[in-house]
């Protein structure tokens, strides 16, 4: 009885918090558009969430695309195929680990800052100020945050992907001399713009409109104290990463599954 | 100015307040005491409209501030200034930016304009020399002060204060007494002051309604409340360890604790 008791409580909570975190989501949206006419708001924040994720994306896309160049000629060689190189690396990183890896790097950078930095405003009292002040901090401070995080990962993604192909060609033919022309000539007829580059897309934008929601919900929803935000900030790296490797295999399966 | 009645309001079981009725009125300073967990804080977030009362109303320049739109509360709250207790400043926006905020976002007013009256505000509460310094290089009475400073910048008629005198230094103390009775004074405002600070709350409110247990435990101005019969009221005020509200946290006789093992 206790088991069903307890079973019964944690679904209740469980669907009250996620029609709090549909709600919060609807107000953001409505709040959109204040943010498209103060674009200082949004800059601000695409410099905090974004740019100043560029350096740890940009060093972790080269090191995991300089390990499938040497994954890759290990395991193509067996076969006589290293000339197929290039579509293995680029393939890999468009399709999957570009918008994955890069998706995870920004929950645990970005999202995770951003829950602490709204659960800190919230214990500290800004965000009621604010309400007190008539302004209301949705339409201020969360929706130019969503927005910098929606439009950021996907750039973000991006940037992984091209220093990941560079990354290949480091190892891939620089180190272990496959042949140049082979690695970017098969890569160009074999990855397809839409089918790979544009679905790459639309999955890290599914990514920063989850992750951009869980981190911003969570800490506006944290309990105030100390202990309330350190556990917000967990549970969104958490169920970020969750959410991400999640959607991931459905979309993998929704795009690519008649190929 | 603000009228309260039959206000219940409930935290879980627990009752905060169990039908209350008080009035603050216009241009005099209210304070509302009582012991921490009272519900003092509680009360100035339902009159502000940050939480809705179970049952009761709250009414605000004649508005039924529960009754009235998203919109219409936002107008509202333009004529009502808040300090909290933290001070609540925007901690990535220095002194000047923060007084300069509510005014850049609810006015049209150009930037001299702006500066000229972040300047008088900060002068009125003696903190025009720190408008360079973020607020995380404030002292606690500094900060205090220049969230006071942005709670008058839209000019309101109403200012809330939670707990202004919680954790400062005697000089700090002294500063916030004077700024409070001043500024209530020169600007015609109606100040509402929750705290637990006899001394310093009694000098200068004009009313003081003490709250216990979801009651009004007593009223009247603080000449009234010193001499009131009320045990309650007088262990409150004199600050008394033991009398209605006991020293010892209610349970067993010790005899029975210590033989229980």
């Amino acid at each position: 009885m206790n088991y069903l008791q307890h079973l019964g409580h944690s679904t209740l909570k469980s669907l009250a918090k996620l029609g709090r975190a549909s709600l919060f989501f609807y107000t953001i949206i409505t709040a959109l558009p204040y943010v498209l006419m103060r674009p200082k708001l949004l800059i601000k924040q695409m410099f905090s969430v974004g740019v100043l994720s560029f350096w740890l994306i940009i060093i972790s896309g080269l090191f995991v695309g300089m390990v499938i160049g040497l994954q890759g000629v290990y395991t193509l060689s067996t076969y006589g195929a290293e000339g197929s190189l290039g579509i293995m690396v680029a393939a890999s990183l468009v399709r999957e680990l570009g918008p994955v890896i890069s998706a995870l790097l920004f929950a645990g950078r970005a999202g995770s800052a951003l829950t602490a930095e709204i659960g800190l405003m919230k214990t500290t009292e800004q965000l009621s100020g604010m309400e007190m002040m008539a302004i209301d901090p949705i339409k201020y401070i969360i929706a130019p945050r969503f927005l910098a995080g929606f439009l950021s990962l996907p750039l973000l993604a991006l940037l992984f992907s091209s220093l990941g192909i560079l990354g290949g060609h480091l190892t891939g033919v620089e180190l272990l001399h496959v042949d140049v022309g082979s690695y970017w000539v098969q890569m160009q007829s074999a990855i397809d713009f839409y089918d790979d580059i544009v679905n790459g897309i639309i999955k890290s934008v599914i990514f920063a409109w989850i992750i951009s929601w869980i981190a911003l919900f969570e800490g506006y929803d944290a309990l105030p104290t100390s202990a309330g935000i350190s556990s917000a900030t967990t549970r969104t790296v958490v169920n970020s990463a969750f959410a991400i490797l999640f959607f991931d295999l459905l979309l993998t399966a929704i795009m690519f599954g008649s190929a | 100015m603000i009228s309260i009645r039959n206000l219940t309001f409930s935290r879980g079981e627990q009752k905060i307040f169990d039908n209350i009725s008080l009035d603050i009125m216009p241009h005099k300073i209210t304070a509302i005491m009582g012991p921490s967990g009272a519900g003092k804080t509680t009360l100035l977030k339902l009159i502000g409209g940050q939480l809705i009362p179970d049952t009761g109303s709250i009414t605000v320049d004649g508005k039924n501030i529960h009754q009235l739109s998203r919109a219409q509360l936002y107008t509202l709250r333009k004529k009502m200034g808040m300090l909290f207790q933290s001070g609540a400043l925007l901690s990535d926006m220095s002194v000047f930016d923060n007084i300069a905020f509510p005014i850049r976002e609810h006015t049209q007013l150009p930037e001299n304009i702006i500066h000229t009256l972040v300047l008088l505000k900060l002068n009125a509460v003696g903190l025009r020399g720190a408008r360079h310094l973020m607020p995380s290089e404030l002292s606690g009475g500094m900060a205090r002060r220049v969230a006071m400073a942005r709670a008058i910048a839209l000019d309101p008629e109403v200012i809330m204060y939670d707990e202004p005198f919680t954790g400062q230094d005697p000089i700090s103390l002294g500063v916030l007494v004077r700024l409070i009775q001043t500024l209530n004074k020169t600007l015609q405002l109606t100040s509402i002051i929750v705290s637990h600070d006899v001394e310093e709350t009694t000098s200068i409110a004009d009313y003081i309604y003490v709250l216990s247990q979801g009651q009004i435990a007593g009223q009247g101005t603080p000449k009234e409340l010193a001499e009131s019969d009320s045990e309650w009221v007088q262990q409150f005020m004199h600050g008394k360890a033991d009398g209605p509200v006991p020293f010892h946290y209610p349970c067993d006789s010790f005899t029975a604790d210590l033989l229980a093992h």
